[in-house]
């Protein structure tokens, strides 16, 4: 038996009576070997699915790659200088912080926000659960769509708009309007997730913790800031990660709404990767780009674990 | 100091103005999916009359008519959803076993295992397409459904089914699989009969996920697809063009409605699974 066993994700914690013998040492030998196998299929899939392509795509980062004409060669560092230079790229990268920030900031306030008003308790909260978690379970596709037609300039926004007396822009085409209307089209699909994952967390609250601190004197909302808040911590870091992850990689909702446009107003990193390789046949400079997200990505990741013993309460 | 009269008084006003708040909110969740399935019913113009209409003017059938006819919508939705079901079978496969390996069986090297499969979750998904893209241009793939059904199965998203299954049966009491031992069952038997059965929360979880990802697939089958025999209804549902030069917005609709409506029966009628399904994946993921 192998001295990695110690270090197996939760092993050790069920531990088998240790039976003695030769017969039980082949016995940890076929179990070593059906283990193997059992993980064989997600380990293969992970390594030819993910990390040999990565390694491709660093490869075919340092050539000029275009499929269309068959032309392959070593150019080095070429792309990366390219890519050092190209406002587009460094554009985009902005365009989509911009959208990952601004959508975490809605989606976790309006998120929290339903939480807090479900967990009032009042009759009838669990249908409006259901409201607010249905876009949830609706294929993006379907709900983008739908909102295409909503947002359009002469669609049903603009006519209630109308109705009031007031003449609605054309959410989509207007540059300085395409990426925040993108972003909240975003948010009423995916808040209900982060909705349930606060109002479990509310609940988890133990209530003889707030009830001391009524008792002490505090008011709801101090109570709300000093006792809730604190304990949600762990679960605000992890839905704040999780929603900001999602948002960096948008693509459908880009792609069916705005094509990157007005401009390049909405041109996110996602959308610039998909439209080099797959429209401009640029191979080479795309798989370039694909290293610098995948850094960025990690970059990310690093500094959102690396900054989490500031805020978190306590790991769970 | 307060009379209960005022006390109650100030219970109700507080609770009518939490009800307006919450009926207000829901608008943006509920009104699209509404005007959607009464939209499938108008008449193409009317889809931008103005002022906005909720229920149809003129009800017809118009539209709808129309959606089978424009796409070979039953062939897609045919394909959507074969392709969901072999990727929710497969992937509660590759998951659960994997899952119970590493909560249940030791083995050389699994911590470094698990190091990789943590690694390869990190690599986005649209940059693996590249080469991925090559080899399966290579295997003559393209235009086939295949890679929509391995990439899901087996690349680096198949991980979270993994974790989710870890979890769970970390959570089983060992006592259990003893008695499975003394009942004379070798691993393989205790997998399958005794830790599988108990695993419903487990696979429902990864189901629920991996089903409504795969129903929902809109970039690799962007990527892989050429023709409209082949498409998922999720890409099909962007192609409803003017075909015959007249706005058949109308037909989109109801298309988009047909996809979505299945889905959202179902969802109320297993709420229960599907909440507490996506939000574990959404913690362990």
């Amino acid at each position: 038996m192998s001295t990695q066993a110690s270090r197996l994700p939760g092993g050790g914690t069920h531990r088998r009576p240790a039976p003695g013998g030769g017969t039980s040492k082949r016995l940890a030998r076929i179990d070593a070997a059906i283990g193997m196998a059992f993980v064989a299929p997600v380990l293969i899939g992970a390594i030819v699915l993910g990390l040999v392509p990565f390694g491709y795509v660093v490869w075919y980062a340092l050539h000029d790659w275009q499929p269309l004409t068959g032309q392959f060669t070593w150019v080095g560092s070429e792309n990366f200088t390219r890519l050092l230079t190209d406002g587009d790229v460094w554009g985009s990268l902005l365009t989509t912080f911009k959208f990952a920030a601004l959508l975490m900031v809605l989606n976790v306030t309006l998120a929290m926000g339903l939480a807090i008003l479900l967990n009032q308790k009042l009759p009838g909260t669990a249908t409006f659960r259901t409201f607010f978690f249905s876009p949830v379970i609706v294929s993006t596709v379907a709900w983008v769509l739908i909102w295409n037609f909503l947002v359009a300039k002469n669609g049903g926004i603009n006519g209630v708009l109308a109705m009031l007396g007031i003449t609605g822009p054309n959410w989509l085409r207007d540059a300085s309007l395409a990426l925040p209307t993108v972003v909240v089209i975003q948010v009423f699909k995916g808040v209900g997730m982060n909705m349930i994952l606060f109002l479990a967390a509310l609940q988890n609250v133990p209530a003889e913790l707030k009830e001391a601190a009524r008792i002490d004197g505090a008011r709801a909302t101090r109570v709300f800031r000093s006792i809730t808040l604190p304990l949600m911590t762990p679960t605000i870091l992890l839905v704040t990660m999780l929603t900001m992850v999602g948002a960096m990689d948008v693509f459908a909702p880009i792609q069916i709404l705005t094509e990157g446009g007005p401009g390049r107003s909405t041109t996110v990193i996602s959308y610039l990767l998909y439209r080099t390789a797959f429209v401009q046949q640029d191979f080479g400079y795309a798989s370039a780009i694909g290293v610098l997200l995948f850094f960025v990505m990690l970059g990310l990741a690093v500094l959102q674990w690396s900054t989490r013993k500031r805020w978190v309460h306590d790991e769970v | 100091m307060r009379s209960e009269t005022s006390h109650g008084t100030r219970r109700i006003v507080s609770r009518v103005v939490l009800y307006v708040l919450l009926i207000a909110l829901s608008i943006p969740f509920v009104y699209p999916l509404l005007w959607m399935v009464l939209s499938s019913f108008k008449p193409a113009n009317e889809i931008f009359a103005i002022p906005p209409t909720l229920l149809p003017t003129e009800w017809t059938l118009e539209g709808v008519s129309k959606i089978f006819t424009v796409m070979p919508f039953a062939r897609q939705y045919l394909n959507s959803l074969y392709i969901a079901a072999i990727v929710t079978v497969g992937s509660v496969l590759v998951g659960s076993l994997a899952g119970y390996a590493f909560a249940r069986i030791r083995f050389p090297l699994s911590g470094k295992v698990f190091l990789v499969l943590m690694s390869g979750m990190f690599i986005p998904g649209e940059v693996a397409i590249i080469p991925i893209f090559r080899w399966v241009a290579e295997l003559g793939w393209m235009n086939t459904h295949w890679p929509l059904i391995l990439i899901p199965i087996f690349g680096p998203g198949a991980v979270v089914s993994v974790f989710i299954f870890r979890q769970f049966f970390l959570s089983l009491p060992g006592e259990l699989e003893e008695a499975g031992r003394l009942d004379g069952l070798g691993r393989l038997g205790i997998f399958a009969r005794v830790a599988m059965p108990l695993a419903g929360p487990a696979v429902s979880a990864v189901a629920i996920m991996k089903f409504l990802a795969a129903f929902n697939m809109y970039f690799e089958p962007l990527i892989f697809l050429r023709s409209e025999e082949l498409f998922p209804v999720s890409l099909a549902l962007t192609r409803y063009q003017d075909g015959y030069g007249e706005p058949i917005y109308n037909t989109q609709i109801g298309a988009t409605a047909l996809t979505v409506i299945p889905v959202i029966i179902v969802f109320l009628f297993a709420q229960r699974q599907f909440v507490e399904g996506l939000s574990r994946t959404g913690l362990k993921g």
